[in-house]
């Protein structure tokens, strides 16, 4: 019983022709149809897609490098700009401070030629002063002189004592 | 705990439906003795109708040739018209759910009605021993006439052979294949589709569930069998074996209609896939395989004379090997669901014996929902295992001549 079933009965080991013509064309089918249809385009796109992640990632890190290098570069001109300010805010201290010195020694010289001016103004003044003063005294000595001559020449002695006496008073003044 | 016996109660009045229906359904079968192996066999096999259950099938057409038939040789019927062994048409009878033909000349030609189909064991000389072998009959007008099978190539050592005609029908195994195809097609055009559309986007609906697939066979099995350099030409071939041994051993999983035939588990398709695997990997072969497989260099003289011999058997055995492993791991899945299923009737003594139906019912139901289980591993392993296979046979084709010396020098990086 067994004996027959195993060989003249398993059917599945005995090849049918027309089985094997039909798998041969349906496969033959779905592999030409599949390949040309789906499994190469999906292969290509699968493919494309991966070098788009690829891309996508290396240019992710190429920016990023690039935004580091713009990072320090940035940092690079604001310390640059930095010291420019420092730079420029101690020209600016030492400019101001360079002109107060200059006009304060414009103006000690100027106050000091204008004292000296108004010194010279002031002798100048006093020596006319003076002039005039000796000019007025010797007027108003002539003035008494006169008077004293006028009225009378009584004693030469006591005229003489008392013209000396006015000419030193004028003196003293 | 305290549900313990509702669960019992349940489980009682479950298995006792279950078993009455079993009982019932026996009692209504012809009352011969239950042939487990017989049945298995038949389950298996390829058929030209779609068996629903007892009474109930779905026809398939029928294209059937005769070589030796001198006014008629071919005819294109389909199955539903033999009414199940009650006719024959152009002297073929369905039997046992397969075309069988009368080769006698004496009957008569035309749509005839026969009184049945009956088998008789007789002893046969196979493989030059007298065997017993279960020969069939048609019974018409008295007398008996001999059936013969659909030719089969396997030049008798495997109880077949070449007969009076052959059958190109669109068989049980044929139909799955096609719906299997069919399948394919429908799948994978909405899944380059779904490249189409989401092209530069992450994939959505099915595209998402048959990436991963594709990406595997991809990565874990062409790349590193074919190697970086070829491995895209031969992606197609990869992903349609892998696909199709897939699709038909899953459609095979299925207990109801469509499924249920035994495709990959027919040694004729595996026949076929191998033999693809073979021309695909020898036409390919360039010089440094041909080279190692004839004159094997950097050995002595004397060992490539026992090489060489060995070396162009292995071409025939490789894909020989791919035929055998996955006919057997299916065929046996399908034999070993089928005999737990039997069981239940070998237990229950083809109804006559409540209990043993009920106990054959708990052992055969609960092995067979394991077995599926562990069949659905089989199927997209013995899948993945063909295309592996074929992958690593194709690689060492298409491997570059210097690779020897190169190889250590890749590993290293």
């Amino acid at each position: 019983m067994t004996q027959f079933v195993f060989l003249g009965g398993f059917s599945v080991m005995q090849p049918d022709p027309g089985l094997i013509f039909w798998t041969t064309v349906i496969f033959l089918l779905v592999w030409v149809v599949l390949g040309r249809t789906a499994f190469r385009p999906i292969q290509e796109s699968l493919k494309k897609r991966d070098a788009d992640i690829q891309h996508a990632l290396d240019e992710a890190k190429r920016a990023r490098e690039e935004i580091g290098k713009m990072q320090s570069q940035n940092e690079l001109l604001l310390k640059e700009a930095q010291e420019q300010r420092t730079a420029i805010i101690k020209e600016a201290k030492e400019i101001r401070e360079a002109t107060i010195k200059r006009a304060e020694e414009e103006a000690k010289v100027k106050v000091q030629a204008m004292i000296a001016e108004a010194k010279t103004d002031v002798e100048h003044m006093r020596l006319e002063l003076k002039t005039s003063i000796k000019n007025e005294l010797g007027n108003m000595a002539l003035d008494i002189a006169e008077k004293l001559v006028r009225k009378e020449l009584k004693s030469n002695t006591e005229n003489m004592e008392l013209a000396q006496k006015l000419v030193e008073e004028i003196k003293f003044n | 705990m305290s549900n313990k016996p509702i669960i019992r109660i349940a489980l009682t009045l479950f298995i006792s439906i279950l078993g009455m229906n079993l009982a019932w359904a026996n009692e209504e079968e012809t009352p011969g003795k239950y042939d487990p192996v017989g049945t298995v066999m038949n389950h298996i096999s390829d058929a030209n109708e779609f068996h629903i259950w007892k009474g109930v099938h779905i026809p398939l057409p029928c294209f059937l040739y005769a070589p030796g038939e001198p006014t008629k040789k071919w005819t294109f019927l389909s199955s539903g018209k033999f009414e199940h062994g009650h006719k024959a048409i152009d002297r073929y009878v369905i039997n046992h759910g397969r075309v069988n033909r009368i080769a006698d000349a004496s009957f008569p030609m035309g749509e005839v009605h026969i009184e049945g189909v009956h088998g008789k064991e007789e002893m046969q000389l196979v493989k030059g021993k007298e065997k017993e072998v279960e020969v069939f009959y048609a019974h018409y007008q008295g007398k008996e006439y001999k059936l013969e099978k659909p030719s089969t190539l396997d030049g008798g050592m495997m109880g077949g052979g070449i007969t009076s005609f052959y059958d190109f029908s669109i068989t049980k195994n044929v139909f799955t294949m096609m719906l299997a195809a069919l399948l394919l097609i429908l799948i994978f055009s909405s899944v380059r589709n779904g490249y189409r559309k989401n092209e530069g986007k992450a994939p959505s609906g099915i595209q998402s569930f048959f990436e991963p697939f594709f990406v595997f066979i991809r990565d874990e099995v062409a790349k590193p069998n074919i190697g970086l350099k070829h491995y895209e030409r031969f992606m197609p071939f990869i992903l349609t074996l892998f696909f199709f041994i897939l699709f038909c051993n899953l459609l095979g999983l299925m207990p109801f209609f469509p499924g249920g035939a035994n495709v990959t588990g027919n040694l004729a398709v595996t026949f076929v896939l191998a033999v693809f695997a073979f021309v695909i990997t020898n036409i390919n072969g360039n010089r440094h395989y041909w080279q190692h497989i004839f004159w094997m260099p950097g050995i002595p003289a004397w060992v490539k004379t026992i090489l060489t011999p060995v070396e162009v058997l292995g071409l025939v055995i490789k894909p020989f090997s791919l035929m055998i492993r996955l006919f057997a791991n299916i065929s046996a899945g399908h034999i070993i669901i089928l005999s737990l299923i039997g069981l239940i009737f070998v237990f229950g003594e083809n109804g006559t014996s409540f209990g043993g139906g009920v106990v054959g019912a708990i052992v055969g139901g609960a092995f067979t929902a394991f077995m599926n289980l562990i069949e659905l591993l089989v199927a997209f392993l013995q899948a993945f295992v063909f295309s592996m296979l074929t992958a690593s046979y194709i690689g060492a084709a298409v491997e570059d001549g210097h690779h020897d010396h190169h190889d250590e020098a890749h590993h290293a990086h």
